[in-house]
């Protein structure tokens, strides 16, 4: 469904964050994308919705080829790949509903959204999706009010009522304790599975990646190192993608699912 | 830290010689030219004058007390047109001021090497003449009254509210404004989502801080004849009727006063 | 998920949704709607506009804005720089003397290191400078000095002092406590503990406001001169009253230049002392 060919992004200052990455996601699959620091994960992300302008190579999403398209093509293209950030991005003066109801501004006229008059359907569709992430009563709040994990809830249904075929997801644990860290990956990931969702989930935790994802694709400087299931990232790989460190702790963590204390071995990506 | 040895005994001191001469050299040109400056003053003026001034600024306090409370009566109107001019003026340079803010932020300008510059321009020379002279200027062209008071003070706002908002549409957070542009929303939509609520506290805040000192401003637009209760003050003066003048200066001062406690007010509402 | 959570969603699907209002009160939210809508509706039919006058007055404004582009420095140079130059001497010496008086007056407006006495009477200082506007003051001292520079330096120097000695109050009422109060644990006097302890916290800011200053001084000199009291601003009230636009294009060029040079210049040395 996503067939990525040949990317590649060299910065202004001459740093090249992809080297000609190829990557194919197929429909439905959950793929994390893990890497150090600096390694091209977030760039990625940002090239295949062009937030960054790709500098060479194609993106393909169902038959269509992104990095051509004009400002009004990548605006109809953009609607199919739903975004979950960081720092979970949500307006903050503007109330939960308005935030998960800008995930339908790539379908509603200018005045349309200007003055709130959003569709019955699309109402519906945001009442629906803030009762499945447990926010309903959340509702009329603003964004500034809720906590880290109550905002990346409200980040998840704004990229979903975008009826999306593709989530983009980028580092969204990276601001939040670990229980939530947790409770946010299960949410994504079960979210994928009943709608049939692809995702790629860029995350810097390789215990809490293997923990719930099907794929994992490893990048180093920009290229990619690994690719495969999470049960194949053995130490060994692991020291080709982060470098030389002891391993064995964070792979052990996949079994002892109770342990709440993820360890820190990378510092937050970009 | 420069150690000057003169003989035997080492004594610390903060700068070298060097240093040292050279900030007292800095120091004696900015005496002189402040000794120039007082002596080019003190030229220009009638020292007879200055003498006597203690007794002509009690002679004036003599005959402008009391006031003349019964004026009262005829600067309802004067007031009333003061308030008119300064919340127009502020209202014509808000909506002139939104488009040249965003034109000059970096961040949502269309051209950094053509338009942004002209946006600046504007916003230097609206800024930089003071609203009495853009009343002045256009008393000449539309003569006098209300109206040129009301564009005079539109014109110098214009600089001031668009220098601030541009400032802080520099500040935004730019997770947001992604944020919205990767849902696919079109470039007004990203403006009216991504970044008009971040901008709104500050865009408020300007605007009623910009009405407060243009109620300041508007008190005196009249001296040149462009409206308000400063027309009443000159011709007060012009007949030297200081018990007038007095009052007049008092209404103006519980006017400033108001505004500035109103303004505080709504800032304190809205943030 | 909780059974009571499912069904307050079957009771909200199919209902309308509106952002809720800014003022929750309906009465309040409407009443300051209308008392606006009224108020400007009021203001704007008192305010009276001679249209025709207007009319005629755009081709002026057009000549206006066209003798922008050639501005006349030339026939009345000699106005010109007399005015300029008294403009910035009045600046520069009002600033000077404004700048050094409102050091000690903001020390005493500050409550964390002034008396009460002091505080209130430095507080009244800065009140009164601060609620007389610079142009009205221009008249008084005008009526009462005579005509010339003199009036204008003392109204520059007035208003300067009401506006740093605030600043600088508030800077020092906001100062870290601990660092004056590490001066002040080793025996030092009143002066040495201002000087040690005090100024260094606040000596940047105030280089910064009085640059700022500066430049205010300037812009507001160019408009003593309509009352009398010096300056560029007499020349320019000249130049309108007689339709001479070229030259009043020229002196306008000349402020915006001198403005921007001094906002260059005033950001320069903020860089440096910061």
């Amino acid at each position: 469904m996503l067939s990525i060919r040949k990317l590649t992004k060299t910065y202004k200052t001459g740093d090249q964050a992809l080297k000609a990455v190829d990557l194919e996601v197929p429909a439905g699959q959950v793929l994390a994308l893990i890497g150090p620091s600096g390694a091209g994960k977030s760039t990625l992300i940002r090239c295949i919705n062009r937030l960054v302008e790709p500098s060479s190579g194609e993106v393909w999403l169902d038959g269509s080829e992104l990095t051509r398209l004009g400002a009004g093509g990548l605006r109809r293209a953009r609607r199919e790949m739903g975004m979950i950030f960081q720092e979970y991005a949500l307006v903050e003066r503007l109330t939960v509903m308005e935030n998960v109801l800008s995930g339908r501004l790539g379908y509603v006229g200018f005045w349309r959204s200007f003055f709130r008059k959003y569709p019955q359907s699309d109402i519906d569709e945001a009442f629906r999706l803030l009762d499945r992430v447990g926010l309903l009563h959340m509702a009329d709040k603003r964004a500034d009010e809720l906590s880290g994990g109550q905002r990346q809830r409200v980040g998840i249904c704004r990229a979903l009522i975008q009826n999306p075929k593709l989530l983009l997801v980028d580092e969204p644990t990276a601001s939040l304790d670990p229980k939530t860290s947790r409770q946010i990956m299960r949410l994504i990931t079960e979210l994928c599975r009943e709608r049939g969702l692809a995702a790629i989930i860029n995350i810097h935790d390789v215990a809490l990646a293997q923990m719930f994802v099907q794929r994992v694709v490893g990048l180093r400087l920009g290229s990619i190192e690994f690719d495969g299931p999470p049960d194949r990232l053995t130490p060994d790989v692991l020291t080709t993608i982060y470098g030389k460190e002891d391993w064995e702790a964070t792979i052990q963590k996949v079994n002892e699912q109770e342990s709440e204390e993820e360890p820190e071995q990378i510092e937050g990506a970009l | 830290m420069p150690i000057s040895d003169n003989g035997q005994t080492k004594t610390w001191q903060r700068r070298t010689t060097g240093e040292s001469l050279t900030r007292w050299f800095v120091w004696l040109i900015c005496v002189a030219v402040f000794l120039y400056c007082w002596q080019q003053i003190s030229e220009a003026t009638t020292w007879f004058f200055v003498w006597d001034a203690p007794r002509i600024a009690g002679d004036i306090w003599d005959r402008a007390t009391p006031p003349r409370l019964e004026y009262l009566t005829q600067l309802g109107r004067p007031i009333w047109d003061t308030l008119n001019i300064a919340t127009f003026g502020t209202l014509i340079a808000l909506v002139l001021a939104v488009p040249t803010a965003f034109l000059a932020a970096r961040n949502t300008t269309p051209s950094v090497l053509f338009i942004r510059p002209l946006a600046l321009l504007i916003i230097v020379s609206t800024r930089s003449i003071n609203s009495l002279i853009w009343a002045l200027l256009l008393i000449a062209i539309i003569g006098p009254g209300v109206f040129a008071g009301v564009i005079a003070i539109a014109i110098r706002s214009i600089g001031f509210c668009a220098k601030l908002l541009y400032e802080a549409i520099e500040e935004i957070d730019r997770s947001q404004v992604e944020a919205i542009a990767s849902t696919g929303a079109s470039r007004w939509q990203v403006m009216a989502y991504g970044i008009a609520p971040q901008i709104m506290p500050a865009f408020a805040g300007i605007a009623v801080f910009r009405w407060d000192i243009n109620i300041r401003e508007s008190t005196v637009l009249g001296l040149v004849g462009a409206g308000g209760i400063g027309l009443q003050l000159q011709a007060s003066l012009n007949v030297l009727a200081w018990p007038q003048v007095s009052l007049i200066l008092l209404v103006i001062l519980v006017a400033v006063v108001v505004s500035e406690w109103i303004s505080a007010k709504i800032r304190g509402a809205i943030i | 998920m909780t059974t009571p959570a499912y069904a307050e969603l079957d009771d909200m699907l199919g209902k309308r949704w509106k952002k809720p209002p800014f003022v929750p009160n309906p009465v309040l939210r409407w009443a300051i709607i209308l008392g606006f809508a009224a108020y400007l509706i009021a203001a704007f039919s008192t305010i009276e506009v001679n249209w025709s006058r207007v009319y005629e007055g755009l081709d002026r404004g057009w000549q206006f804005i066209i003798s922008f582009t050639r501005p006349d420095f030339i026939s009345r140079w000699e106005d010109i720089w007399g005015g300029l130059l008294e403009s910035l001497v009045m600046t520069v010496a009002a600033s000077v003397v404004g700048i050094l008086i409102s050091i000690p007056i903001g020390l005493g407006a500050a409550r964390n290191i002034a008396p009460l006495p002091i505080y209130l009477l430095c507080r009244g200082i800065v009140a009164l400078s601060r609620a007389l506007q610079e142009i009205i003051v221009a008249i008084l001292l005008v009526a009462i000095f005579g005509f010339g520079p003199l009036a204008g330096f003392l109204t520059l120097a007035f208003a300067t002092i009401g506006f740093l000695s605030k600043l600088l109050a508030e800077d020092i009422e906001a100062m870290d406590r601990s660092q004056a109060e590490a001066i002040r644990a080793s025996g030092a006097r009143w002066l040495q503990w201002i000087n040690y302890g005090v100024q260094p916290q606040v000596m940047p800011r105030l280089i910064g406001l009085s640059m700022y200053r500066i430049d205010i001084n300037f812009r507001e000199s160019a408009i003593l001169g309509l009352v009398g009291a010096g300056g560029i601003g007499a020349t320019l009230n000249t130049a309108f009253d007689r339709y001479e636009y070229d030259t009043a294009a020229a002196i306008l060029l000349l402020i915006i230049g001198i403005v921007m040079a001094l906002e260059y210049l005033s950001g320069v040395i903020r860089a440096r002392v910061q």
